[in-house]
Order: C-alpha cells, then structure tokens, then sequence
C-alpha cells in the first residue's frame, strides 16, 4: 500500500503548495471553460470522441496489426514490448546500435511509467527533458506532479533559485520570460548534437502509419526533426482507425488540457527520412508498450479506463487533486486518472489505497471529454479490493451493517437503541475519531422518521 | 433535470427517508413528507424502508449492497412515484440499482424503481409545480448543492428554484458552488486531512457570503459542513431544505 | 524478445472478451462554418493572431518585393528557403541568386545546420491554412526540408488565400491527406510558446519567437494586398 494518506497530510501542510496549486487549477478550469461554453457543441464533439475511442478499443487487436504494417511500409521499425523492463531494453539497444549517447526527450508519460532516465543513465546514456516544465523537473530531481503541466506545483521563486544553482552562468531572476530564454539558451545546442530523440504519441493512426505529437514548444519538433534517431513510445490503446479520427480527438485534448483550440505544434510523422529528403531522422521506431493494457482490456468493466486520452482535466477538476497536488499519490499518474490506472497497472499492492481516496464527487466524470467512467471504475477496483482481503474488522463490521440493514425489525430496534444512548459512544471510538477532528459529533435523534411518520398519521405500510 | 420526463402529478407517493435522515435528521424527513401532503398527496411511508444500500456500494461491497438495496425493492409494489429527500440515495436508485441487479431476477424490479425516484426538490418543482407563500422573516441564505444530486440526479437549479420563490429568503450563491465539500461517506473518515481540507474550504466560502444559514438538500454533506461549522463556533447554522421550506411556510 | 512481446500482447487481446462493435460516430459536429473564401481569410487571421502571429497581404506576384523591403524592417539579416520549392524558384528567378541574405538550404541538414542554426530566418511555402484554429499546414519534402520552420528564431510562411479551410477536418477529407501523408506533416499555430511558469505565457522556447504570415490572394475575394 501507497502512503497516500500520509503524503496528503504533509501536502495540506505546505499553505506555498496548497496556493501554487488553487491558482493553477483555477486558471486551467477557466480556460476549459471558456473553450467548451456551447453545450450543444461540448456534447456533440464529446460523444464523437468518445465513439472514436470506444470504436478503436473494441478494435484493438486488428487496429494494432494494421498500424505494424503501415509503420512498416513506411519504414518506421515497430517493437512491441510487454513490460516497461522490455521497453527500456528496446531504447537501449537502439542507441547501442546507433552510437547514441546523448538523448533529447520530449515529454512522455509513458517513458515515465518505464521510468526510462533513470534506465539510461544507469547505462551510461545521457538524457535530457527538453519540455521546460520536464527540464525544471530534471533539474530539480523530481517527478513530474502533473501529466500536462509536470511542475505546476512549482512558482517562480523555486524555479529561479533552482537555475541559479543548476545552469551555468544562470542570474537569478524570478521573470518567466527571461527563465525561458535561459532554458532555451541551455538546450539548442544539445539538440543539434543529440544522438536520439525520444518522444511520446499522443495518437497513432492505423491506416496510414502516422504519429501525432501535439506541443506548444517545438521541442517535440526539435526531437524528432534533428537527431539521426526519433525513438517514439506509447500505450497499445493510442491506436486510432483513421486519419479522421484524430480531428475531433485532438480538438477534446488540447481545449480540455489547457483551454487552446490546439496546439501550437501538431506533428505528424509518417516515415524517417526518405531518399531525396534533405532533413529528418534517419531511423524512426515506434515502441508499443503494454504494461498491463491487453489484461485491462480483456476486462468489460475496466476497459474503458483505456478511452483517456491523457488530458488531464480530471486533474484540474479534482477536488482532492487541487489541495494535495500529483506528488501525494507516489505515482506515475496523479488525480482520478492515476487512482484508476496505476492500481491496474502497477498491482493493489503499491496502489491500493489510491481508489479509496475519491469523495465521488464526479467532478472528473463531469469533464473527461471521452467519458471515462472514472467513478464507476474506482467502486469496480473497491469491489476488487474487498476480494483480496481476508477476513477482518472492517469486513465484520460490514457484514454487521448488511444483516442490520437487511432486517427491517432488527434496523428499527437498533436505531431506536441508538437514538436512545446513542450519544453515550465516545469521541475516541474508531471513525468518530477521525471525523471529531475538525467537526463536532453528530447528534442522534431521540425519535427515528418511522416514529415521527407513525405519530404524524402517515400511512406506514 | 433537463432532459428528464415527468409525470403529472399524482395522487400518492412513497416517501423513502434514508437511513441518516431516519437516525440524525428526521425532522428534515417529515418536513418533506408535511410539504408533500400539503400539496394534496397520499403520502405512504413504507415500514420495512432501511438504507438503499449506498454505503456498501462506494465502498465495494456489492454482495452486501444488493442483500440491503433488495430489501428495499419489495417496498414500493404500486406504480407511483417514489420521492427521497436527497439526491444522493435517489442518485443510488436512480443511477447505479439497475447495473447492481443486472443479470438477478430483481433487475426489472430494480429498473422499474429506478425509472419512478424523484429527489424531493425536483419533485416540487417539476411534478407539483409547487409555489410557497413565505411566511418567515428576512433571511440569507447560501445553498450547498451535493455532488451526487447535481451530477447522478442533474438536480442543480430545482432546489435554488424553490429557495428564490420565497419573498423573504435573500438567495446568495458560493463562490465555488459545485465543488464538494469532503463528505463522500467513508472518504470522510478514510481520508481525514483530505476532507478536513475540503470542509475547511467550504465552510469558508459559505462564511464570505455573510450567509446566516446554509440550506442543503443531502445530510450528508449537511452533517459534514454543519459539524465543521460547530466546531468552529461559527453562528451559521444549516438546514435541510424540506425542514427549512416547511419552517418558512407553515402557516 | 519483440516477437515473443508481440505474440503474447496480441494473444492477449485476441483472447480476451471482444468488446461489442461500435458503429462510427457522427463528424457532423466537425465541418464547422464553411464561409466564404473572405470569411475563412478573416477567420484565419484572427485565430492565428490571436496566437501572437504577425499577418500580412500581398500578391501572389508581388510578394518577393513585399518581403525583401521588410527584412531590415523585421531584423532579419539571412533568411533561409528551399531553393526547389515554388518559393525559392520564384524567389531566386524575382531578385536573383545572389540577393543580400537570401540563404538557399544547401545539401543535407548535417552539411547545413551550422548556416541554418546562423540563419535569422526561414521561409516556407505551405499546403494551406485552417480558419477555425489559425493553423498553418507545413508539408514536408525535399523542397521543403522539416526544420526551416523550426530552427531559425523567425519563420515566414506563404498562405494562397484559397487553400484556406474551414476546419481540420475538411483540410483533411477534402484534400486527400490519407492517400499520402509526407514525412512530417505539422500545423502550426502560432510562435513556439510556453505557459510551464506558473502558466505565464511565454513566446519562444525552442522554436521560432516570431511567425509571420503572409497571406496570397490568389482567389477572388480574398484581401488584395496593400
């Protein structure tokens, strides 16, 4: 079991945080908002994507087959891998081949899951985040706390201070423009001398053998336009059918993740450099990475947790998200996405208190823009949970409430008990506890509704 | 809600208290039964009603919710309408009772119940087209909508509809009016620094509108944010709205 | 490795519980307003704006002059372009191989990288323009190499008012990309931007800081130009 719990409470303590992190979400809610004020457009577009998603998973097989063969035919080398170990193999021995010891990267979740720096600088590769948020990340050696904005949990402050120590010949300045220009400064060079670039893919298109990257940057461009090798590495469910089929889906993502009608870059890379082409990497893989997806999709229940599409306004919209911030849940993917994904992913075991952690609100539901069910699911992985769990406590106690509730006569004798000494349970006793902390103990009625309803001449069948 | 048909009004009702309203807030209850037969309803308290089965539900346990949610299904054997006094419980039988019983032989019990629950407020609003003579003194009031009502229910303007039609009620609007206010149930006590964050807020933006009470129409949230309040010492109060509606207009 | 990772994947999903059909969606939503050919220019324009771009007019004819008076104006001193593309022909054939600045792309990016990382600018043709987002589409090839647009901290972009369309969708559909997609196919919308600071919005991270857009009226009732 995670330490979320623990986390939350250290998170909630830092009033620097908990301010970094309401003025992020409410910039990024307002954003959203203002993209999506024509209902009627907002529920239209959401239903397509939703079926473009549902559509591409329930043909996942074929359409995973058919983006090998198109890949192929364009000469972008596909490797498939079923865990992140394999993955990172797969990058490994490409640079290998390749000579490579230097990698550029644009941001990717996924590289994130196979926690791929660390790999390759075990291995004696260098590897450099070039999204700025990723390279203040870097810097600073720690983990992306959000999927779209990795150091949102960051001000300006923090980030000055850490320039100032890490990049040399960096003056200390708090001006964003200025930490731009010197982020920029820092890495062009490092691109045109990279021996690699690896990026992710925000989608893959089966029928034509394409792979779309959307940033606002220009370092996804400038990963896979100048290094001799682009490495791109995604989830088997990015796969879409068509072409088509990215239109309205890049649409959802860039207007849901940080209110843009799209990006500023929306790259589409179908092959490496061909024959007479003057510019481009001179290889392209593209790594499939499964790590838990085909068993994901091989569960009805489950399944649709693969619809996402990596937006991030789950995150933005989460209530418990926004006051403790990504780091809290000790994983790859933060907020509702993260509690649904990495439990599926990762096992109970490390993630098993991350499904328990959702008021279930909905608020996530509310705008995912491919409707991920994402409270439904967490009740699923509950139900999940119970099952690996023995006898205990807690399941006695359950147990106790079921045969309480079961029993119309039994229910009516104890509420009628507790309305009487019900008051008399002391604010130590398990649960009370916790909810005394900062609230008052709730007051047992002396009569029940079924006596007031009685009393009160209703009909009381 | 938008979208959803309502019938015509009626000549009865079942009423289905919940399990907190029955234990901590009954009065809240018989409120909304009081305002119901006002209206010129039947209205029939099953004897056998004990919780729909939420609790167990959110927290995984499917066997022990259906045990509990089935008990419920026998109660409401004449086809009328059955009206809750929170979204939240009618967002469980509305929402979930259908996909918990697919597949047993309850399930066109459990479909036919969920196509007749009506949260309170949406009732008056819609059904019996209610409209109430405020007999009460000025007042100001914020509204706290629960997350369930607003989005399993879509139950978000009825309620404010209702609170906006009394002459002397001063209707004034949270600043972060759909944003949950920590309760969740078991989330409350299985993440308390989380949901003490939650609360701490809410009561916050309730106490920046100069609300002298807060009406809501879930008791869960209301145990929640009126307890933090107390604790406080904070002199808002809270109020369901059934018990503050028929306080306000009982003649 | 891969073989066996491939088997097993696919053996997975081959063997797990296939998900019901769906049938394909409604794209209705997707075709937009289609206008006429001056409001998808306005459109354009105002999106792309709106995204801190630069837009001007002139003529299809005229634009070689239009430019080569605004390079100083601009402070650009080398402006790099494919010598095969349209462009760089017209260029070249308007004002002659050796015009101040003008920095035909030699060779092969390895061969002229160190000019172009040198360059103040590069020029690029483009395949047309999307009104509803302001986006720019760039189609690579051996005319148009990939990184013009990119490494030199100003891009200029040509734009024939009639190859601008309503939305991405119908670029698409109407103009066939399926049947063949180039190398690298990119929209652009806008200078290279970042909002990673405390979502401050910033131009000019690692692409260009400046895109200037020059619009061809090369369709009646497009803006004529000056």
């Amino acid at each position: 079991m995670g330490d979320f719990g623990k986390n939350a409470e250290a998170a909630l303590a830092s009033a620097k945080l908990r301010g970094n992190l309401r003025r992020a979400m409410d910039g990024l809610m307002a954003k959203r908002g203002a993209q999506f004020a024509d209902a009627d457009e907002w529920s239209r577009l959401r239903a397509l994507g939703t079926n473009v998603r549902r559509r591409s998973l329930a043909r996942l097989p074929e359409l995973l087959r058919k983006l090998e063969e198109t890949c192929t035919a364009n000469a972008i080398q596909v490797h498939w891998a079923e865990t992140p170990a394999e993955a990172n193999q797969v990058v490994l021995d490409i640079l290998r081949r390749n000579g490579a010891e230097t990698v550029v990267k644009g941001k990717s979740m996924v590289s994130e899951e196979m926690h791929l720096n660390g790999y390759l600088e075990e291995n004696g590769v260098e590897i450099l985040e070039t999204d700025l948020g990723e390279y203040v990340i870097q810097l600073a050696g720690e983990t992306p706390s959000h999927i779209i904005m990795p150091c949102i949990h960051k001000n300006r402050d923090e980030i000055a201070k850490l320039f100032e120590d890490k990049i040399e010949g960096a003056a200390y300045t708090e001006d964003p423009a200025e930490l731009t220009e010197i982020a920029r400064k820092a890495l062009r060079r490092r691109f045109a001398e990279a021996g690699a670039g690896v990026t992710g893919v925000n989608f893959a298109v089966a029928e034509t053998g394409t792979l779309c990257l959307v940033e606002n940057e220009g370092n996804g461009r400038m990963s896979t336009t100048l290094p001799p090798v682009h490495i791109a590495v995604m989830g088997i469910e990015k796969v879409v059918e068509s072409l088509e089929d990215v239109a309205p889906l890049l649409s959802l993502l860039t207007r849901s993740a940080t209110g843009q009608g799209i990006t500023t870059y929306v790259n589409m890379i179908s092959s490496p450099r061909r024959a007479d082409d003057r510019d481009g990497p001179r290889e392209v893989h593209l790594i499939l990475l499964d790590n838990g997806r085909s068993s994901i999709h091989a569960d009805a229940d489950l399944r649709p947790t693969l619809q996402c599409i990596r937006c991030g306004a789950c995150m933005n919209h989460c209530p418990v998200y926004s006051r403790v911030g990504g780091h809290a849940y000790s994983s790859v993917y933060p907020g509702p996405i993260g509690k649904i994904l990495m439990p599926q992913i990762s096992g109970f075991a490390c993630y098993g208190d991350l499904p328990g952690a959702s008021s279930l609100c909905g608020a996530c539901v509310d705008v995912c823009p491919v409707k991920v069910p994402i409270t439904d699911i967490l009740v699923q992985l509950r139900a999940r949970l119970e099952k690996t769990k023995g006898l205990s406590l807690g399941s006695v106690a359950w147990t106790g409430w079921k045969i309480m509730h079961a029993s119309p006569g039994l229910y009516r004798l104890v509420t009628r008990v507790l309305g009487l000494v019900g008051g008399l349970i002391p604010r130590c006793a398990p649960l009370l506890r916790a909810w005394t902390r900062v609230r008052a103990k709730p007051r047992f009625a002396p009569k029940s509704l079924h006596r007031l309803a009685r009393e009160g001449g209703f009909d009381h069948e | 809600m938008a979208g959803r048909t309502y019938p015509a009004k009626p000549e009865a009702v079942y009423f289905f208290g919940t399990c907190l309203v029955d234990l901590f807030y009954p009065q809240a209850g018989l409120s909304g039964m009081k305002l119901l037969r006002r209206e010129g309803l039947r209205v029939v308290f099953p004897k056998g009603q004990t919780c729909c089965g939420q609790p167990a539900y959110n927290n995984g346990r499917f066997a022990d919710a259906r045990a509990v949610a089935r008990q419920q299904l026998r109660l409401f054997p004449k086809p009328i309408p059955v009206v809750l006094p929170s979204g939240s419980c009618a967002g469980m039988m509305r929402k979930h009772y259908p996909d918990l019983f697919a597949g047993t032989p309850d399930e066109a019990a459990a479909r036919d119940i969920s196509e007749r629950v009506f949260e309170l407020s949406e009732f008056l609003v819609h059904v019996l087209k209610a409209d109430f003579t405020d007999l009460g003194a000025p007042v100001k009031v914020a509204w706290h909508g629960s997350c369930h009502s607003q989005r399993e229910m879509g139950v978000r303007e009825e309620p404010k509809t209702l609170l906006r039609g009394l002459a002397n009620v001063e209707l004034v609007e949270l600043e972060r009016e759909r944003e949950c206010c920590g309760f969740g149930g078991t989330f409350s006590v299985k993440e308390p620094a989380v949901s003490a964050a939650m609360v701490a807020d809410k009561t916050a933006d309730i106490g920046n509108t100069g609300a002298e009470t807060v009406v809501s129409g879930d008791c869960g949230c209301l145990m929640n944010i009126t307890g933090a309040l107390e604790k406080q010492q904070s002199p808002v109060c809270g109020r369901h709205i059934a018990e503050f509606l028929w306080e306000r207009t009982d003649g | 490795m891969s073989e066996s990772a491939r088997d097993a994947i696919l053996g997975r999903l081959d063997a797990g519980a296939r998900p019901p059909e769906v049938p394909d969606g409604d794209f209705q939503v997707m075709a937009g307003r289609p206008g006429t050919v001056s409001e998808r220019i306005e459109r354009f324009r105002t999106a792309i704006e709106a995204a801190n771009a630069e837009v001007h007019a002139t003529t299809p004819a005229g634009w070689p002059a239009f430019l080569m008076a605004r390079l100083n104006e601009w402070g650009i001193d080398r402006i790099a372009f494919g010598r095969e593309s349209w462009a760089g022909r017209q260029l070249i054939g308007d004002r002659g191989e050796a015009a101040n600045g003008l920095v035909p792309f030699e060779g092969a990016i390895e061969d002229f990288k160190e000019t172009l990382f040198a360059c103040d600018a590069g020029l690029t043709t483009t395949r047309g323009a999307i009104a509803e987002t302001g986006s720019l589409i760039l189609w690579s090839g051996p005319d148009e190499p990939r990184a013009l647009s990119l490494v030199p901290p100003v891009h200029v972009a040509l734009v024939r008012t009639g190859s601008i369309h309503a939305t991405l969708h119908e670029a698409m559909t109407a103009d066939r990309w399926r049947d063949g997609l180039p190398t690298n196919a990119v929209l652009v919308s806008g200078p290279s931007k970042t909002a990673d600071i405390e979502q401050t919005l910033v131009y000019g991270v690692h692409g260009p800081r400046r895109l200037v857009v020059i619009l061809l009226a090369d369709v009646p009732g497009g803006d004529d130009g000056p």
